[in-house]
């Protein structure tokens, strides 16, 4: 069973019917002893770092996922849920994340200059180190991205997107991963990446 | 690269979704599920779903078949319509959409667009604009285009941004249901005073049409409605023939 973790922000409708379609099971729960006894974690998040890192302090449940994830538990963090598995944020501030992984969340619009922000639409995946949660799908693939700040990550990125340069669109540091991009949202390719998260052991 | 979206529009009343010329006169076309899950499988980028029915009883029918389209189909979900108040975003946010557009209720209520941003971050809120030549000028109608406003296009546009739109629909009066091109001039002076996303819309009769609007305007979407529902030509064969003119698009 897979544990939705459930700290007010974001909509998660699409995250838990997505997961229904492919026969996974899932929870969207804000309650610790649910997230313990769950199998897997999806962080999902959209909205601002800092509200969301507050919430999710208040919530008392900032220390489980990160306590669960030290452990050895598959966690996946989605989109801004990704980007709170790192130790900070430049968003409207500075905030300090999980550090669950090695690095920091930055402005997009300091790389990609002269783009629109958001970064907002399909854009194609380039692999960069093995990841499991990758195991059907193909170098290109085009995936769903809407954010305006990305991870600057130094050792534990698997993927990139282009957009204005190569920027993060997946990182995996052993039992914990994230994507930048919403599988959810992602038509087909999301769902076999949701499909190999669920079927990690 | 960042792919060009291809968006089908679905005119949603009592259940059903309907399509208008010049935004009169409605015909039946077909069962919104149905639509959706087509147009996924054949490789919509997104879907815009507009929620046109006046009464209490089409609303709710509207979330029910926003519902049941969000458990099928994983692209996202635009949804405008009747949209006023918070507590509009919060009802079609709860039924599955993921970006709630807004026209007439801002324009009634410009403080809605920062309130929804910060309630929902920017990526949620759609600033949509039905715009006519008037003049020299390009003004904004609301009411679904039936009532010319103060607005103008270019000032309004900025105004949705500066408060916190994460993008823009352009929908041409001038251009709309008549199938003849996008309005590529409104769309070039619109998209030259933003910096977000900007989906143009009315006017799609062919493929050539989003060939030209993409060759010559920086918008990062092109919507249609009857050209898909009427399977002028399919989506899939759209893409290709965009991607054989060097479009970057997702196969």
């Amino acid at each position: 069973m897979i544990a939705i973790v459930d700290y007010g922000v974001g909509n998660l409708f699409s995250l838990s019917h997505s997961l229904e379609k492919i026969g996974a099971e899932s929870v969207v729960t804000g309650e610790k002893k649910i997230i313990e006894s769950a199998d897997k974690i999806i962080l999902p998040g959209v909205g601002a770092f800092g509200d969301a890192i507050k919430k999710l302090r208040q919530n008392g449940l900032s220390d489980v996922v990160a306590n669960l994830a030290r452990a050895g538990k598959p966690v996946l963090g989605i989109c801004l849920g990704m980007q709170l598995l790192f130790d900070k944020s430049y968003e409207y501030g500075v905030h300090s994340g999980l550090g669950l992984i090695e690095g920091e969340i930055v402005p997009l619009k300091d790389v990609a200059r002269g783009l629109k922000i958001p970064h907002m639409g399909w854009n194609s995946l380039h692999f960069t180190d093995e990841n499991p949660i990758f195991a059907d799908v193909n170098e290109g693939d085009y995936v769903y991205f809407v954010h305006s700040y990305y991870a600057k990550c130094a050792n534990s990125l698997s993927a990139t997107t282009f957009y204005g340069e190569d920027i993060t669109a997946a990182v995996r540091k052993g039992n914990i991963f994230g994507v930048q991009f919403h599988p959810e949202k992602s038509g087909k390719t999301g769902l076999n990446i949701l499909r190999a998260f669920a079927a990690l052991r | 690269m960042l792919a060009k979206r291809i968006i089908p529009c679905l005119d949603v009343k009592d259940g059903r979704v309907v399509k208008g010329k010049n935004f009169v006169g409605l015909q039946d076309v077909d069962d919104p599920v149905k639509l959706a899950s087509y147009y996924s499988d054949c490789g919509a980028d997104e879907l815009v779903f507009y929620d046109i029915t006046a009464s209490a009883e089409g609303r709710s029918l509207f979330c029910e078949v926003l519902k049941s389209v969000a458990s099928e189909v994983f692209i996202p979900l635009t949804v405008g319509g009747g949209i006023n108040s918070l507590d509009d975003f919060d009802r079609v946010l709860k039924c599955g959409a993921d970006k709630v557009s807004v026209n007439s209720g801002a324009i009634a209520n410009p403080s809605l667009i920062k309130a929804a941003a910060e309630k929902y971050g920017n990526q949620c809120v759609v600033l949509s604009m039905d715009v006519k030549k008037i003049g020299d000028n390009y003004k904004v109608f609301s009411k679904g285009g039936r009532v010319q406003t103060d607005l103008d296009a270019v000032e309004w546009a900025k105004f949705g941004e500066n408060n916190g739109a994460g993008e823009i629909v352009l929908n041409s009066i001038d251009t709309d249901g008549v199938k003849q091109g996008f309005d590529l001039p409104m769309l070039d002076v619109i998209c030259n005073a933003v910096n977000i996303p900007v989906i143009a819309s009315g006017g799609a009769g062919s493929v050539s049409h989003f060939i030209e609007l993409f060759k010559s305007v920086n918008v990062d979407a092109g919507l249609g409605a009857s050209v898909f529902h009427y399977n002028q030509f399919t989506i899939a064969e759209l893409k290709k023939q965009l991607k054989a003119n060097g479009i970057e698009v997702r196969l």
